[in-house]
């Protein structure tokens, strides 16, 4: 995107975005990018909680340098449209790993959209999504992979899957992946579904009640996102950011 | 402890219980067998409440209380326990995680206190150990990756951990060798042979029963039960078949 010209839902990376806050906010919001640089073999791990009741645009240019390690934590269970898009560029052999969550009800629109530039040989990534929503939410997660010409070795995860608590609630998985090289290893899954009815009975027969059967169901669901953080107290504040989410559900 | 009178079930608009009656007593270990599709499963699932199994007609009572009045996880409270034929997978949960849940939130229910971590584990050890079941397993995800045999010694440690006054047992028998039938038939008689507590065992066969021996035993057909007796009733069963002996 160039300049400070307004996306719009015919844009493909707006398409599921919140049309009507697009064109509420200002132009300039569009152009704010954060620049995030890692040198040759440095580690760095960043968490995000997006629960504001605005909406929010959070948007992170990333250069991992060679070797390095990156990796982003995110909920996102903003009240209104909440975007978290980060443009990735990986060097010879770097790391990035992503986890997010898409939470919550209402009718906001809360979405992650990255795009990853395997730009050099033996880089790897990994990213897993998982939107939980219920109202008439929806939860988005556009993950494009570029794996240029001559980056071989590449290994590129993707993973989404979607739980929907109630009819209404959406959710939009749009893998995309450019490869110009031949010796690589792309994976991608989005899966959509709703809470295990057998696993709630199963669960309620043993004395547990409807809501805690569901904050169960629900912490497991979404544990794969931040089953790579390696910090356990870090990993239990954002299940706990994801589930106080949950709390808000009428 | 448990009576159920004139009982009548529908699922999917099909009436699978047709005016069963059936009275069971604290103390009493009570055999259910029949043909499929007499509607054995049905039954299990009607007194556990499960969505999708309809009560059209009749009434249970539970010590005194209306049991179809409660909801799923409040008759689990009340000290009823359903043992599944299906033990369901949950993955992301731990049994742990899931038995100290469960089991705090009926000890909530009744007004007593919770667990604590460790004297829950306590609890776990020694039930694991009465079915010969390895602790590490319990630290695994509730059911998944577990063998037949092995989902249902764990539903035998749930129900340990648990303590119900009343457990009805859906086919616990199927798909256990000759090891873990021992295993479970003792584990049965350990936990719910108390003068307190009774036992409602669902099984298509007498072998189970060598190991739980009822006092009585019933066959259900076509959504009632058609004749009660005691354990040779089982015995003349397996002998004779369930056209000879209930027609």
């Amino acid at each position: 995107m160039t300049g400070t010209a307004r996306p719009t839902l015919r844009d493909e990376q707006w398409r599921y975005a919140d049309g009507a806050v697009l064109e509420r906010l200002a132009p300039e919001r569009f152009d704010r990018w954060r620049d995030l640089a890692l040198a040759p073999g440095e580690t760095r791990r960043e968490c995000f909680v997006l629960d504001g009741a605005e909406p929010e645009l959070v948007r992170l240019r990333v250069s991992v340098g060679e070797g390095a390690r990156c990796e982003l934590f995110a909920v996102n269970a903003g009240h209104d449209y909440t975007r978290m898009e980060v443009a990735v560029r990986l060097a010879r052999g770097a790391h990035f790993q992503f986890g997010g969550v898409t939470i919550g009800g209402g009718d906001a629109v809360r979405e992650f959209v990255t795009r990853l530039d395997h730009a050099e040989p033996e880089a790897t990534s990994e990213q897993v999504v998982r939107a939980v929503h219920w109202g008439s939410a929806t939860g988005n997660f556009l993950g494009r992979i570029a794996v240029a010409r001559g980056a071989q070795k590449t290994d590129a995860a993707q993973d989404f899957k979607g739980l929907l608590l109630e009819r209404g609630a959406t959710t939009n998985a749009k893998p995309e992946l450019e490869i110009y090289a031949d010796d690589v290893k792309c994976a991608h899954g989005a899966a959509i579904g709703q809470l295990d009815e057998a696993a709630r009975f199963y669960m309620a027969a043993r004395g547990i009640a409807p809501e805690a059967a569901r904050r169960l169901l629900v912490r497991a669901f979404i544990g794969d996102a931040f089953a790579a953080l390696g910090d356990d107290a870090e990993q239990e504040r954002m299940m706990e950011a994801a589930l106080t989410a949950l709390g808000d559900r009428a | 402890m448990l009576t159920i009178t004139d009982l009548h079930a529908t699922v999917g608009g099909t009436e699978i219980l047709r005016g069963l009656t059936l009275s069971v007593g604290a103390g009493e270990v009570h055999a259910i067998m029949g043909p499929n599709g007499a509607g054995k499963s049905t039954l299990a699932y009607v007194l556990g409440g499960r969505p999708g199994y309809e009560v059209t007609g009749g009434s249970v009572r539970f010590n005194g209380q209306d049991l179809l009045a409660l909801d799923p996880h409040e008759r689990a409270a009340a000290g009823l326990f359903l043992g599944f034929q299906y033990p369901v997978e949950i993955p992301g949960v731990s049994n742990v995680q899931f038995l100290r849940e469960a089991l705090n939130a009926q000890r909530t229910a009744r007004g007593e206190a919770p667990l604590s971590a460790g004297e829950f584990l306590k609890l776990a050890r020694e039930k694991a150990a009465l079915l010969r079941f390895d602790m590490e397993m319990l630290k695994r995800n509730v059911n998944v990756g577990f063998s037949g045999g092995e989902k249902k010694r764990a539903e035998m440690v749930q129900m340990g951990i648990l303590d119900p006054q009343l457990a009805v047992l859906d086919e616990t028998d199927s798909g256990l060798d000759i090891d873990a039938l021992r295993i479970v038939g003792e584990g049965i008689n350990a936990i719910m042979r108390r003068p307190d507590k009774a036992v409602l065992l669902i099984t298509h066969y007498q072998r189970l029963l060598d190991y739980v021996e009822p006092d009585f035993v019933h066959v259900l057909a076509n959504g009632r039960i058609v004749t009660t007796g005691g354990p040779e009733l089982a015995r003349q069963l397996e002998a004779e078949g369930y056209e000879a002996v209930a027609a």
